[in-house]
Formats: structure tokens, C-alpha cells, sequence
């Protein structure tokens, strides 16, 4: 009603974003980049971008941050409560038709674009979800606003049956080409290895953009501010109780 | 005009050493005029707890409220004040609550947590936690806040230092938003006492 009378509406937290996944010998890799965004401005310059569905399956989220923040929270406490209700490891396509479902009952209001990458008795399993629900199941995939920039570098050097550290090295040029040349990515690169009984969670694995401008000196004020009124209250302290000879209550 | 600005706020925390700051401007105004320059941002949930909010004053008083009310049956449920952490996921779950019809708040959450180690916090208005180790900012001079903090801001400041180092980066930053400022209004907290101060500022 408001946005007819020509109300803008709020900007919201985005994770401009380049998020990938690929699929190697036995093993799944995720990649994301760590800039968090509010209109033009970067609000976190080194947000995590991967977010935990089950031991086994992680799932990189793009687009409003609170959204794929709550959508993936709420997916992974439905597949716990699944897996204490069949005694058994979490699928990647749970989580599949639970996020696509999730996302299509919102009709595309819920703006979370994600990629989700696990391992479990099946095999290694990546696929990508689009805020209206649709889903689609690659052995590689990017998305957000730099997965232009990050598909260039997996259609050119994309393998079948890439070791795990060819895997990682891949993964990591991608983000950085998002990185450098998108400007809603940026920071860090973080990694995230799924295998079969183990998942490595390699947190700002790679910092390309450190902050060297810093005056090792610090910044000196040449004016003390102005301060009109002080009240200082002391936290409550713990009394000590000593007990003080006899007179010691009887029961 | 968008709805975060119709009445103007500036908001910043900042992480020092076993201590916190957190600081607000003082202008309550509707549009371009002023009508309050004693406006309160900053609220205490508990000892070791503050919560500031910016963006539209009813919404900030409204959730305040709701938030005090979650927190007095925790204390009742629990027998023992919130941690910050859990406080921010109080809140983010409330904001959330309301994604298509949100809350126009911004809110700043500075504690100490367990072992007196500050945290701070911040969110937009439907929940989407940014957490720092050094600073946050929110408001209508956020932009500015964000120059200011980046490059006076130093790790492991103590609470003089940082007291100066916040006063002075608000102070500059709202001095540059129309719709922020009339002084300010800063608390600084360590593990045995609570500092407020009120700051002189430019009364326009």
C-alpha cells in the first residue's frame, strides 16, 4: 500500500556475492566470498557466506542475507529432527526438496539463490536452488551477482574427476575472478571440503585484500571532546559473608 | 523520503580492551524539524547488556518494549540474565518474525558475554546479523560513521582511549547528516562500573 503512495522501500542486507560448488573424485567443493553489502556500501567485510545444513551437507547462500541466513537455519533443524526420527545421515536431496519446497511456497518473496554440495551413502551431490524454487543438479555451479565471472574460470579448466586439491585450487581462482572484477564480491575467499566421514571447513583459507594503509601510530586527536555531564554507576560486587564464630542459625 | 529517515538517528558501538562503548545522537526530529534534543537510543536490558536502535522512533520504542518483556521472562524462566549472543539471536528471531511487514529499526547490541569479553552486533531491520570484532554502525549517518570508524578505530583500546575514539568519530560523523546530531550520548562499559557521559555538540 505504502510502495503505491511512492514509499521506497527499505534496502536490505544483500550478500552481492559469488558463491561455487564442484563436484570431484569423492568429494564435493564449496567456495564463497566474505563481502556483505547494504546498497553500495559493504556493511561486513568478512561475513561467512557458508552455512551448516548436517555433518555432511553445507550450502552456500546469495541474496538477502537474512533470508538464506533463516531459510538454511530452519532447513537444518528440520533435517536434524529427520535424522533423531530414522536414525540415519542426513541426503543431499532432503535438503534439496526441503529448500525448494520452502522457497516455491513463497513465490520468490523469500529472495535466497543457494548452492548446496554434500556427501552422504549415494555419492558426492551438488545443486543449485533459485529463489522461486527451481533447482538444478551440475557437477559445477555458481551463483550470485559474480558467478558470470566465476563460470568463465570452470568452463575453461573444469575436469572430470579433479583430485581434492585440484578441486580447491579451482575453486579458489573462481572467487577471486569474482573477487576482483565483481563489484558486489570482495575480501575474503572461504573453502569448505565434503567427504565421505569428514568435512574440512577452511575459514578465509585464502586474504587477498589486507589492510596495509594503517598508520602503525594510530590516529591522534588534536581536540578533546566536549563532555557536558558524567554519571558513573558501579556493577553490583558480590557481598562477602563471613561467618563470624557461634550464633550460627539452628535448624 | 524513505521511512529510515523520517526521524533521524546515528548509532555506534565499538569493542576495546575487557570493555565497550556504545554511542548514540540525541535529535528526535519528524523530517526536517526537530522536536526532541534529549531523545534516548540507548537502553539497558541488563547490567552488562545495552541495546540501541535507530530508524523510525515508534518502532524503536515498540520493540524495545517487546524485548524487555522477552528478557524479564527469561530472567524468571532461567534465574539468570541473557548472554548477548543469545539476546541477538532473540532479537534477529523477532525481526524475522515480521520479513513482509518489518519492524524499521536498525538495532546495535552491545554486551559482555562470558569472561567479561565484549561483543557487539548489529542487524538490518528484518534480523540479518552482522557481527564485528571491532565496530558497528547504524542510522542516517552510517555512511559517515563508517569513514570515521575505519580509520580511527585501533584494537585493544582501553576505556579513556576508547571513550575519546568513539566521541570523537560520532561527533564528526553526525556534524556531516542533517538529520542526526544536537550532542551526544555515550556508555562505556567495563566489568566493575558503567561510564555514562552526555557530549556537547553542534546544535544544528
Amino acid at each position: 500500500m505504502l510502495t503505491k503512495k511512492g514509499l521506497k522501500p527499505p534496502g536490505y542486507l544483500k550478500t552481492g556475492t559469488t558463491i561455487v560448488g564442484v563436484v570431484c573424485k569423492d568429494c564435493v567443493v564449496l567456495g564463497a566470498d566474505t563481502r556483505a553489502t547494504a546498497g553500495s556500501i559493504v556493511a561486513d567485510k568478512n561475513c561467512e557466506k557458508i552455512h551448516n545444513m548436517a555433518p555432511n551437507i553445507l550450502c552456500c547462500g546469495a541474496g538477502t542475507a537474512a533470508d538464506t541466513e533463516a531459510v538454511t537455519d530452519n532447513i537444518s533443524s528440520q533435517l536434524k529432527l529427520h535424522r533423531y526420527h530414522t536414525g540415519r545421515e542426513s541426503r543431499v536431496v532432503t535438503a534439496l526438496t526441503l529448500l525448494k519446497s520452502h522457497l516455491f511456497r513463497y513465490q520468490g518473496h523469500v529472495s535466497a539463490a543457494l548452492v548446496l554440495g554434500g556427501v552422504d551413502v549415494t555419492g558426492p551431490h551438488l545443486h543449485t536452488i533459485y529463489p522461486h524454487g527451481s533447482t538444478d543438479t551440475l557437477p559445477f555451479a555458481t551463483m550470485g551477482s559474480g558467478s558470470l565471472a566465476a563460470m568463465a574460470i570452470f568452463e575453461s579448466e573444469y575436469r572430470e574427476g579433479l583430485t581434492r586439491d585440484e578441486g580447491v585450487n579451482l575453486v579458489t581462482k573462481a572467487i577471486c575472478s569474482g573477487i576482483f572484477n565483481d563489484l558486489g564480491s570482495g575480501s575474503n575467499v572461504d573453502i569448505c571440503v565434503i567427504e565421505k566421514g569428514k568435512t574440512e571447513y577452511l575459514r578465509n583459507h585464502l586474504t587477498p585484500n589486507p589492510r596495509t594503509y594503517i598508520s602503525s601510530k594510530g590516529y591522534t586527536f588534536s581536540k578533546k571532546t566536549e563532555v557536558l555531564h558524567t554519571k558513573i554507576t558501579p556493577l553490583k560486587e558480590l557481598v562477602d559473608v563471613v561467618q563470624v564464630g557461634g550464633d550460627a542459625m539452628e535448624e | 523520503m524513505s521511512i529510515f529517515e523520517y526521524n533521524g538517528s546515528a548509532l555506534v558501538a565499538m569493542v576495546g580492551k575487557n570493555c565497550f562503548a556504545i554511542a548514540s545522537d540525541r535529535r528526535l526530529g519528524v523530517q526536517l524539524q526537530t522536536i526532541a534534543t534529549d531523545f534516548q537510543r540507548i537502553f539497558k536490558i541488563h547490567d552488562k547488556l545495552f541495546l540501541g536502535l535507530s530508524g523510525l522512533g515508534s518502532d524503536a520504542q515498540t520493540l524495545h518494549q517487546r524485548l524487555v518483556f522477552r528478557h524479564k521472562l527469561y530472567q524468571l524462566r532461567e534465574e539468570r540474565d541473557m548472554k548477548p549472543e543469545t539476546f541477538a539471536s532473540l532479537v534477529s528471531a523477532m525481526l524475522y518474525e515480521k520479513r513482509f511487514g518489518p519492524y524499521f529499526c536498525q538495532p546495535v547490541i552491545a554486551g559482555l558475554g562470558e569472561d567479561d569479553k565484549p561483543f557487539i552486533c548489529t542487524m538490518d531491520s528484518i534480523g540479518a546479523k552482522e557481527l564485528a570484532k571491532d565496530f558497528v554502525v547504524a542510522g542516517t549517518a552510517s555512511e559517515s560513521l563508517y569513514g570515521a570508524c575505519e580509520s580511527m578505530f585501533k584494537p585493544d583500546m582501553d576505556h579513556e582511549e576508547l571513550f575519546e575514539t568513539i566521541s570523537q568519530a560520532l561527533i564528526s560523523s553526525v556534524d556531516r547528516d542533517c538529520l542526526s546530531g544536537w550532542g551526544g550520548h555515550v556508555y562505556i562499559v567495563t566489568p566493575t562500573e558503567v561510564t555514562e557521559r552526555i557530549l556537547k555538540g553542534r546544535m544544528d
